[in-house]
């Protein structure tokens, strides 16, 4: 028998848990990626009329399936922030942004994604913003980021 | 702005590449970090069941049976051992230091009640149930706190276990 | 109904990084004290059921190797959430109402200390438009803070106090990992963490564990001289996107509560799991209590934070202080999913 003292430090390994998922799109995210790899933005109109963004393939509400594109933005105004001061290596910008909640114009909700505002002084709810593509589009939601208007 | 060459290609867009990395300080735990420390040192350490008293190798920490802790007592084993079953493997994998076909086997080790899945070098046509098999370990200056100290078994010049001696890992 | 009751509740201390063992240690002296306060032995269990989650192992089906802490042998009746432990708890609750089970085990644990929690937190989004754009937890949570202050829901004085409060009730608490006498000034002091939160506005990140023994009827009564009856418990759910969803209160938490109950007669104690201050206040409003209402008597989720774990011992303090009569009806709280998406309500009674 060996006895070793309780409470000694554990091992520890630095370790990256790395998926490579590749995700099937239906009709409607195929039409709403398709559209963003074509620097365009499509939003879905509900039967009541009102136009989400992103796409989504049922109401939310009625649960009814919904297919009908409508264009969207590209400006937009913010409705909430939050400012990222350190991002990490996996985030969409290198230096200082904002996560938003951006109400396209022509879409009746607001939704995640990026403000590129330089600085934190620039951000306020309500501001005007407008998409900025990315020099190669693939057919992602970070094929743009916003930026003040 | 000149389109993309995803946008030249004006087919639809069907499939959405979604990686996921993230970054961990893995933590062994006092188990495995005993378990892993021994064997830098080319020691193999199981644990006993306080409950039955058989030996868990390697040791998580609890008896997955009993669910009681093993505490801090260690068991020191043999790296010889028993082949309870063995398997020819002749599809690629990693971190194998065989050639391929290579067989894998689970291995009693003496002292121990819980099998070990590990790889033997040995004839094909040799390979059975009840040979008795040795550890085959790296240049002591390669150790490193890593099962991978361990290369392969080998077969040793004794008498076949009995079947007795084995059949319940089967 | 069947009556069915909380007859047993352990926990590991909350603390922001377990230096010495893993999550299946941390674990291990929870269900040896849980068998030791409830004389039951693991055959004892008619149901086990477990909340943890492999992204913060970063291993996929670590939540099979917690059975090491139970025994599973003879083999055992068993089920997991890749949830908080309270709705393996509610698991636990229908399997017993249904007649399959007279007594269960339920336990959570989780070890988020391993990894960066609030960007692991990013893969519970969508996946399609959310996800891959990394948003980390307190981002998230800011998104709705921010709203809740421009719409002039509460004040960041508030949010202040949320905190205040909570790390003073946990002085009294062992477990607790973020406890003492801080003043509103002093919290609004701090720089901005991820502006409009402040650090103080975020529950610690913490390693821990906890576990619920329920037991049926006549059995809860061999178990407990004064056992925690659940007289209501209700789990409601939200859609993800948060652009459709009113962020400035809690809707989930509101038809939970209704449902569960908490209305029907005087909350003594409510303990809530809602990791930021303005989520602790809406789930607050959203249950309707009164100031009668002792509101986290151990800290809550702000001062004690283990994930998988947290929301499951909201149930066990609350029955601990039925067991103790400090409290004759108590409701607690659990959350899951960005900004409250998800939340249960649990109401347990002394008589
Ligand atoms: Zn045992």
């Amino acid at each position: 028998m060996t006895k070793q003292s309780a409470a000694t430090e554990a091992l520890t390994a630095p370790h990256t848990l790395s998926y490579t998922y590749k995700r099937s799109l239906g009709a409607v995210m195929s039409g709403f990626f398709t559209a963003l790899r074509d620097r365009r933005l499509l939003g879905v109109k509900r039967r009541d009329g009102k136009v989400l963004f992103p796409a989504r393939e049922y109401d939310p509400d009625t649960s009814e399936a919904i297919d009908e594109l409508v264009e969207v933005g590209p400006m937009g105004v913010v409705r909430s922030w939050a400012w990222v001061a350190k991002p990490r290596r996996q985030q969409p910008l290198a230096r200082p942004f904002a996560y938003a909640l951006v109400q396209l114009d022509g879409a009746d909700t607001p939704f995640l994604h990026v403000v590129d505002a330089g600085s934190e002084a620039k951000m306020a709810t309500g501001m005007c913003v407008r998409a900025r593509w990315a020099d190669e589009t693939k057919g992602a939601i970070d094929d743009f980021v916003f930026e003040p208007a | 702005m000149s389109p993309s060459e995803a946008e030249k290609t004006n087919q639809p867009v069907t499939v959405l590449a979604c990686p996921i990395s993230l970054d961990y300080a893995y933590s062994a735990g006092q188990s495995a970090s005993r378990f892993l420390r021994a064997i830098a040192e080319g020691k193999l350490l199981g644990q006993r069941c306080p409950v039955d008293g058989r030996v868990y190798f390697p040791s998580r920490g609890a008896c997955p049976m009993h669910g009681v802790t093993f505490g801090d007592d260690a068991v020191e084993l043999s790296d010889k051992g028993t082949i309870v079953t063995f398997s020819i493997v002749r599809v690629p994998s990693q971190n194998i230091a065989l050639p391929l076909p290579y067989i894998t086997v689970n291995v009693l080790l003496d002292g121990a009640d819980t099998i070990l899945i590990h790889v033997l070098d040995a004839k094909l046509e040799d390979v059975h149930m009840g040979m008795r098999v040795q550890a085959v370990w790296k240049p002591k200056e390669e150790w490193t706190t890593s099962t991978a100290n361990i290369l392969y078994f080998r077969p040793i010049d004794e008498p076949d276990a009995k079947y007795e001696s084995y059949k319940e890992h089967i | 109904m069947r009556e069915v009751a909380v007859v047993g509740f352990t926990q590991s201390p909350s603390v922001r990084r377990e230096p010495d063992r893993n999550e299946i240690e941390i674990l291990i002296p929870v269900i040896q004290a849980l068998r030791e306060q409830t004389g039951l032995s693991s055959k004892d269990f008619d149901f086990i059921c477990s909340g943890s989650s492999d992204y913060l192992a970063g291993q996929s089906f670590a939540f099979v190797s917690g059975l090491d802490a139970v025994g599973a042998w003879p083999p055992v009746c068993e089920s997991h959430v890749e949830m908080d432990g309270a709705w393996a708890l509610y698991e636990a609750w229908v399997k017993i109402q249904m007649g399959y089970a007279d007594t269960a085990l339920v336990y959570g644990f989780g070890k988020p200390s391993m990894g960066d929690l609030p960007l692991t937190m990013a893969l519970q989004l969508d996946p399609y438009t959310m996800m891959p754009l990394w948003p980390d937890a307190i981002s998230i949570a800011g998104l709705q803070a921010r709203h809740c202050l421009d719409a002039g829901l509460l004040r960041a004085e508030d949010m202040a106090a949320a905190a205040v409060r909570d790390r003073a009730n946990a002085k009294n608490n062992p477990n607790a990992q973020v406890k003492g006498d801080f003043s509103v000034q002093q919290i609004l002091a701090e720089p901005f963490l991820v502006n409009p939160l402040r650090k103080s506005d975020c529950a610690p990140i913490s390693d821990g564990a906890s576990a619920i023994v329920l037991a049926a009827g006549d059995r809860a009564k061999q178990l407990s001289d004064r056992p925690a009856w659940i007289r209501g418990i209700e789990h409601i759910c939200e859609p993800m996107d948060l652009g459709i969803r009113d962020l400035g209160r809690s809707r989930s938490s509101e038809i939970a509560a209704r449902k569960a109950g908490v209305s029907n007669d005087k909350i003594d104690v409510a303990e809530l799991s809602a990791p930021f201050t303005h989520q602790e206040i809406l789930v607050e409003r959203a249950l309707g209590l009164s100031q009668k209402t002792k509101v986290n008597p151990s800290g809550g989720a702000l001062a004690g934070n283990p994930l998988m774990a947290v929301g499951l011992s909201r149930i066990g303090e609350c029955a601990t202080r039925i067991w103790s009569g400090e409290a004759d009806r108590a409701v607690a709280h659990a959350t899951s999913g960005p900004c409250l998406q998800q939340n249960l309500v649990c109401v347990l009674e002394g008589n």
